[in-house]
């Protein structure tokens, strides 16, 4: 073997292997992670976030506009404290509205924003003021029960 | 009979225990003398060409059986729940995050990792590396550094082609042959599989599994006593050795990668 | 002040924890000339070629070569050292992943940064001075015994080197080899010279060549001479050796209880 066609098969090997990383890195994975310099952080409180994770997508119209950055337990007000990463490119009005939702029947959770009518726009470190948690199904079975026994005692 | 059989495990854990210390200035010994390694990266190319090219063949296919058997099974699995279309993302991380670097690490340990034990044990029972030390060469040096980094070097090429091919695997058989839905594969797969966490923590393991299998054996080569037997004796070891450490290494980094997830 | 000695070896004494192989060894070799080491199977020789060329650190005495202390010297020195040295191993030890030439032009190519035409011609001169210059594009592995052994020779004095050592160069070799082998250890040694120390138990060829002889058993010398001195020594070792006695010193049998006692002859129960 001499050393030209030795350099030639290491060096398609190689090319080939990075263009095996390269495939994975941008056609199978997603490069997703919103840099800090491009984005800003709000703040959302719920009662119940359910089975919200960091790194959740923020759908706005179904649109992934960014992600769950952090959840914290406020010990104060007993409340979850979600910090959204949004994108700088999309400015939400002040009034706008999030709930918590999930992506199917029983799917992963993500939280939806829903413009409001303000023409004041929400800055960095603002507060989301209107919540909708997430629904749990313990909850909602309670309710079903209560109300068909409601509907059935008083005659 | 006892304090005999207690007499040799106690010697065995003590050779045990001298080896490893034996392995580890081998190890930093060959990073110290890895200058020539770079410096003549020809010496390096040429090995680059013996335990990665030559791997390619094993690796490539066994790599597209791999995805195409996670794409049936996964299929199978999956349709009982009503997922299919999350075939692409099983199918894309189990090859990413586990089976990738994994198994292209079992099969670089077997192949690559044993013909690199049988080379330097014959090259010592031949005198040659006792020959290239007289001639003020040092054989660390110019035989086991150079092995090394094309080791390092050609692990997570190999463990990257892997998984593409298991990924092409998977789509051979869940697009093409069973149906899935082609749109939705692909793009389930990219919502799903994310670069820092997935590929980025895939490569590091093939790196660590790379420098681990490529140390033993180019350690048991060098150290094995030098006739047929102990040559043999040295490959063995070295697949078997590696082989578990590439199984304890992926629990031990999977561990740490993953925990941060929930 | 030049001295006529290129290796002194002094009250030497080398072993393996309780096991002594070498004992109170004193040799000297002059320039130019082939001394042999001769005795039997594992009694030490190629231990002694090892202690000189610096590959093991003797545990008693002094090693000087060129008045350099071998066991005294750090790492660069003994590469130093090295490169005026050259060595025969007992199979030829050449590298089988490159050629004859490339074999040869190795500490060439390692130790100067002469062009590839310069290296060209020397590699050819040396493969000429051992007859093998046409083999030069042959692997290892399709030579011969004493091709290999001619080749690892053409490469062992590549550098010129002062010093060469020979280990058991005669080992299995076909009369007509075993006389081209020893004719060329003398024609080097005399021509370019050198100094060799030929560790062999060729009796024959080595008695045709050299100029002084050292006999070891069990690890100490126990004669020592020139090849006539040798043949006409009345020494019971040397004796048996140079003529090939089957008992001597170094006796036929392995050491075992008495013939009788083993076959039980008289005394067997009812």
């Amino acid at each position: 073997m001499n050393k030209t066609v030795l350099d030639l098969w290491v060096g398609l090997f190689v090319i080939t292997g990075i263009a095996a990383l390269l495939f994975l890195a941008l056609k199978v994975g997603s490069t997703s992670a919103i840099k800090s310099s491009d984005s800003y952080e709000v703040v959302a409180r719920f009662e119940n976030i359910g089975g919200l994770k960091p790194r959740a997508p923020v759908k706005s119209a179904g649109v992934v506009v960014g992600r769950v950055a952090d959840i914290q337990f406020d010990n104060k007000s007993y409340e979850a404290a979600v910090t959204l990463r949004l994108d700088k490119r999309y400015a939400f009005p002040k009034d706008s509205s999030a709930a918590i939702m999930t992506s199917g029947l029983l799917g992963e959770q993500y939280v939806d924003l829903e413009a409001g009518g303000d023409s004041a726009k929400l800055k960095e470190h603002d507060r989301i003021l209107i919540t909708q948690d997430a629904v749990v199904l313990e909850n909602l079975i309670g309710r079903f029960l209560y109300g068909k026994a409601q509907e059935g005692a008083p005659k | 009979m006892l304090k005999q059989a207690i007499e040799n495990l106690g010697n065995r854990t003590i050779q045990g225990v001298w080896r490893i210390g034996f392995a580890s200035r081998f190890f930093l010994a060959m990073l110290l003398h890895s200058g020539t390694a770079f410096r003549r990266f020809g010496l390096t190319i040429r090995e680059l060409y013996f335990t990665g090219v030559l791997s390619l063949i094993i690796i490539l296919v066994s790599g597209l059986f791999v995805g195409m058997v996670l794409g049936l099974q996964g299929y199978e699995t999956l349709q009982r729940f009503g997922s299919e279309s999350a075939l692409g993302t099983l199918v894309a991380l189990s090859l990413v995050r586990e089976l990738g670097p994994v198994l292209a690490g079992l099969l670089f340990a077997s192949r690559a990792g044993s013909a690199i034990t049988a080379e330097i044990g014959l090259m010592k029972a031949t005198e040659q590396l006792s020959a290239m030390e007289m001639m003020a060469v040092d054989p660390i040096a110019r035989v086991v550094a150079p092995r090394f980094w094309a080791g390092v070097i050609s692990m997570p090429l190999l463990a990257a082609l892997f998984s593409g091919m298991g990924i092409f695997g998977g789509y051979l058989v869940g697009v093409k042959l069973i149906g899935v839905d082609e749109g939705t594969f692909w793009s389930q797969m990219q919502s799903s599989v994310d670069f820092q966490q997935d590929i980025i923590n895939g490569v590091i393991k093939s790196v660590v599994f790379g420098v681990a299998v490529t140390t033993i054996a180019l350690f048991e080569g060098y150290d094995a006593p030098p006739t047929a037997e102990g040559v043999s004796g040295a490959t063995t070891r070295t697949v078997v050795t590696s082989s578990l450490a590439v199984l304890a290494l992926d629990f031990v980094l999977t561990a740490f990668m993953f925990r941060g997830l929930n | 002040m030049q001295n006529d000695n290129l290796v002194e070896i002094e009250q030497l004494a080398f072993g393996y924890g309780a096991r002594s192989i070498l004992t109170n060894i004193n040799l000297t070799a002059k320039r130019g000339q082939v001394v042999a080491i001769m005795g039997s199977s594992g009694c030490g020789k190629t231990t002694l070629l090892r202690l000189i060329g610096g590959q093991l650190k003797p545990s008693q005495g002094v090693v000087r070569v060129a008045g350099e202390t071998v066991g005294e010297l750090d790492q660069a020195g003994l590469y130093r050292l090295r490169r005026k040295m050259g060595m025969l191993f007992q199979f030829g030890a050449l590298f089988t992943d490159m050629s004859v030439f490339d074999n040869v032009a190795f500490q060439l190519r390692e130790h100067t940064d002469l062009p590839e035409d310069a290296i060209h011609d020397l590699v050819l001169m040396k493969l000429h001075a051992v007859g093998l210059r046409g083999a030069a594009q042959l692997m290892p592995a399709e030579l011969s015994g004493g091709m290999a052994r001619r080749v690892a020779l053409a490469r062992a004095i590549a550098l010129e080197p002062m010093l060469v050592m020979y280990d058991e160069p005669f080992a299995g070799l076909d009369p007509i080899s075993l006389g081209v082998t020893g004719n060329l250890i003398r024609r080097l040694t005399d021509t370019l010279g050198l100094t060799s120390i030929v560790v062999t138990h060729d009796v024959h060829e080595s008695l045709k060549i050299v100029d002084y002889i050292y006999f070891i058993s069990d690890g100490v010398i126990v004669a020592e001479g020139t090849a006539d001195e040798m043949r006409a020594s009345g020494l019971p070792y040397v004796h048996q050796f140079v003529h090939g006695e089957a008992d001597g010193p170094v006796p036929f049998h392995y050491p075992a209880p008495s013939y009788a006692d083993d076959l039980k002859l008289g005394g067997r129960g009812a």
